[in-house]
């Protein structure tokens, strides 16, 4: 009828748009999800604080790997930030490759912190760093695995063609949640690896 | 009443396209927000009368000294299930509910933001209250209160599943929350009326929207004690026991940097349905809205910084004692505004006593005598004298039945003819105020006395000659009156169905637009959307002429929507809102999506259609705690897996006109 298609030329249908009702579930979930970074976080330092004898106890953590997991983390977001670029600019190939090189590079640090994990000389419950430390590297990993899914996910998607220049709130979503993922490692590996140093 | 003429074609086709199937199917895959509220309400009450059984026969038990009706053990069950039930699966997902049915209506949305996430939250809470439920059967039910304090509730202490049902209990509860908070957020941000500026918005609205972002902030907190609980019991992690280096502190600290926040948000949208109600039935606008909306937000932030008057006992630094105890003073200041507000609403206007009213007026009451006890706990000399002790258990229950069930009570009484086209009853309504009221009263005001005669709280029973008796007897005796008051309520409902008076669209002349529908509310909510430009559309003629003329400015959105069904409402300012007449948007489940500030329209929403993989997915997630709790990893696996799988299908590219919305 007339009136709908007047409107339907005035305004767009459905969740096209950055700050879509579909963009801000995406925004509060990570916001509720660095409050949980912030209260796990909080415990650490807490123990810290209250720990007798020295912190960590069986010595400072090890760069060797953490080094270049880290870097590999913050490197994937900024190809996460190029492959989202790319649909913007409706380049279906730089959105699908970037999007493979990222979950590559997450599959990496995955793998990395695995092997992290079984050179360790403590436990869970060994103490309760070797707790804090499984438990919030622990939960780092289980977001990585996440964002991960996500990727892949939207990556089936971007190889079957749903995107559009103008509709691609999955990408845009999943590589919020990435960056997100990466900038909480930024805050768990100060607090576990730099931290005790310098404190 | 409006005379609306109607070319009923559109409105066929808004029913044919927005009313979900009936029967039982219909109710298991519905993402109507009406009838999600009305599940959300039917089955908060079922827990609260499971709550209120709990709390009958603790009553029993403690009517006089030295009695034996329950064991010790029984007995630390039933209190621990009695506050969890009643804080947690009664006082927030019945708020939840009246937000559900209302919101919609009250901000001249066809449906809530993020539709089937809605349904998801409500089968979630559903799910988990069956998984808490189902400890009682093993015998098993958590028995260390509703907050739970190590190193009482770790593995050498309390070895069975006890307070593994607890940790795993909330912790779903609290993806429920979360699911629920962010479709109320997204809804009051993008989902309301053109022109609902939020200057214009409802208190009710911001004290659900205050109450879920504190969720937002304050859930994970709870996540985060919860893990460490169940992970310290099931693998020896130390984050609690002092061996390993672990602080039994750490859990009070994370868990009342949850609680307390949780204490507003189990208040704070009661508190709005209050200020909805209350200018109604005083036949004037709220005085001081704005800053009743600031003094909201405001108790929402304070509420994150008071955590420690939880905890003044513990021996913590005299500092910090100091601080949190001005901070927690500072309560008083809004809450004091609100109530101020609310009274001079009613002093100021020519307030009309309908049960709804005396609820509202009733709530009020309590708020003062239940915030003036808390106010002295603030105090930590005051509160040293009466921690841990039955004072402190009448204070939250004067707060707790005050400005949540009472508030409750007001909402049922206000919006029953919304939700199902009847009025309750005025006659047995009223005396089902003043039972309960009476009720309320004769219960826990003694408790105050107990309470300063030193009985502490959570003993099973108390030995003859302490003065314990008389009080104790009392308070039973009230509970059991306030109990038959509730009972009134569920008659005057059961009644009222069947017989009710017929309400017709708006029965209390009230003045926001979920009374310009019809009573029950068609599927479809509004027929055209409305355009507001002030806070009580429906009475801006009258406000108008009183000299109060409404904020009024063509709308440039308004300017491009030129089609329109019916007519103005017969009391409405000429260059006021729009109610009757508006866009129709009627190519399948539309809704408009609004700008966040000035809620100017953005886009046209497709809403989805009914689902059952909300019911799925928190299927799944019940099998995946069940897994956890009794540590049979192979189905905690199954149960996430199936999880993943029923999310992909759910966020699968739905095609839509001129492209593909992912």
């Amino acid at each position: 009828m007339s009136t709908t298609a007047a409107h339907a030329a005035v305004l767009p249908i459905g969740n096209r748009f950055r700050r879509s009702p579909g963009w801000w579930a995406m925004v509060w979930i990570i916001a509720t999800e660095a409050a949980l970074f912030a209260y796990l976080l909080f415990s650490y330092y807490y123990l810290a604080s209250q720990f007798r004898g020295p912190w960590p106890p069986d010595g400072f953590e090890s760069f060797t790997l953490s080094a270049p997991m880290t870097a590999i983390l913050f490197a994937s977001s900024g190809v996460m930030w190029w492959a989202e670029r790319g649909i913007k600019k409706g380049n279906q190939m730089q959105l699908r490759i970037g999007l493979l090189i990222t979950f590559l590079m997450g599959l990496a640090f995955a793998i990395l912190e695995g092997i992290e994990w079984s050179q360790k000389s403590f436990t869970p419950a060994s103490h309760a760093y070797g707790a804090l430390f499984f438990t919030v590297t622990g939960f780092h990993l289980t977001h990585v695995t996440v964002g991960l899914t996500m990727n892949l996910v939207v990556q089936i998607w971007a190889w079957m063609g749903t995107f559009t220049e103008e509709r691609h709130l999955a990408v845009t979503n999943a590589a919020l949640y990435w960056h997100f993922v990466d900038t909480v490692w930024a805050f768990v590996f100060f607090s576990f690896y730099i931290a005790p140093r310098i404190g | 009443m409006a005379t609306v003429t109607v070319d009923t074609a559109p409105i066929e086709r808004l029913k044919e396209t927005w009313e979900g199937k009936g029967g039982l199917w219909g109710w298991l895959t519905t993402v109507d927000h009406k009838k999600i509220g009305k599940l959300y309400l039917a089955t908060s009450v079922v827990f609260l009368l499971i709550g209120g059984v709990e709390a009958g026969i603790m009553r029993a038990q403690l009517a006089w000294s030295n009695l034996r009706i329950l064991s010790p053990g029984v007995y630390d069950q039933l209190f621990s299930l009695h506050g969890m039930t009643m804080i947690f699966w009664y006082a927030s997902p019945i708020l939840s509910g009246f937000s559900n049915y209302i919101w919609p209506l009250l901000i001249g949305s066809r449906d809530m933001a993020y539709p089937r996430a809605n349904a998801l939250s409500y089968w979630l809470f559903l799910m988990s209250g069956v998984f808490l439920y189902t400890s009682p059967f093993l015998g098993q039910a958590p028995n260390a209160g509703w907050f739970a304090y190590v190193p009482f509730t770790l593995k050498p202490f309390n070895p069975g599943l006890n307070m593994d049902f607890y940790a795993l209990g909330l912790l779903f509860l609290t993806v429920s929350a979360t699911v629920g908070s962010i479709v109320f957020i997204g809804t009051i941000m993008k989902m309301r009326a053109t022109g609902m500026t939020l200057t214009r918005l409802p208190i009710f609205m911001y004290g659900t929207m205050t109450a879920s972002f504190a969720n937002l902030f304050a859930l994970p907190a709870l996540t985060t004690a919860l893990v460490f609980l169940y992970f310290e019991r099931t693998f020896h992690m130390p984050f609690y026991a002092v061996g390993g280096g672990g602080r039994p502190l750490l859990w009070q600290h994370l868990f009342w940097m949850f609680a307390h926040p949780w204490v507003y948000i189990i208040v704070l949208p009661a508190m709005g349905i209050v200020s909805e109600v209350i200018p109604v039935f005083s036949r004037r606008p709220l005085v001081g809205y704005p800053i009743v909306a600031m003094s909201t937000v405001a108790t929402g932030i304070i509420g994150f910084g008071v955590w420690l008057h939880h905890m003044f006992a513990t021996g913590l630094p005299n500092l910090s004692l100091a601080f949190f105890s001005g901070a927690s003073t500072l309560i008083v200041i809004p809450s004091g505004i609100a109530v101020f507000s609310w009274i001079a609403t009613m002093w100021t206007g020519r307030p009309v006593f309908k049960t709804a009213m005396l609820f509202a007026a009733g709530f009020v009451a309590l708020f003062v005598l239940g915030g003036v006890s808390g106010v002295v706990t603030a105090m930590v000399a005051y509160d040293w004298q009466v921690t841990d002790s039955y004072f402190v258990v009448a204070h939250l229950h004067y707060v707790l039945i005050g400005i949540n069930v009472f508030g409750v009570m007001t909402g049922f009484y206000y919006w029953f003819p919304k939700m199902t086209g009847r009025l309750l009853n005025e006659t047995l309504g009223k005396l089902n105020f003043w039972v309960m009221f009476i009720g309320v009263n004769v219960a826990f005001f003694p408790m105050h006395i107990t309470g300063i005669l030193g009985m502490e709280r959570r003993i099973y029973t108390y030995p003859a000659g302490l003065g314990w008796s008389v009080p104790n007897l009392i308070t039973t005796i009230g509970a059991y009156i306030f109990a038959a008051g509730f009972f009134l309520f569920l008659v005057n409902v059961w009644y009222s169905l069947r017989a009710g008076e017929v309400a017709g669209p708006n029965p209390w002349d009230a003045g926001t637009l979920e009374w310009s529908v019809p009573s029950p509310a068609p599927a479809y909510n509004f027929a055209v959307l409305p355009t507001v430009r002030s806070g009580y559309p429906l009475w801006e003629g009258r406000l108008l002429r009183r000299g109060r003329p409404p904020a009024a400015a063509p709308s440039p959105a308004l300017a491009r929507t030129p089609d329109a069904v019916g007519a103005r409402a017969p009391d409405m300012a000429p260059d006021g809102s729009l109610v009757f007449r508006g866009p129709l948007l009627l190519d399948g489940k539309e809704t408009f999506a609004t700008s966040p500030l000035d809620a100017e329209p953005m886009s046209v929403l497709r809403m989805p259609e009914d689902s059952l993989l909300p019911l799925l997915l928190s299927l799944f997630m019940l099998a995946f705690f069940y897994g956890a709790v009794f540590k049979l990893w192979w189905l905690v696996a199954a149960g996430a897996g199936a999880m993943l799988l029923t999310i992909v299908a759910w966020t699968w590219p739905r095609s839509m006109e001129g492209g593909s919305v992912a």
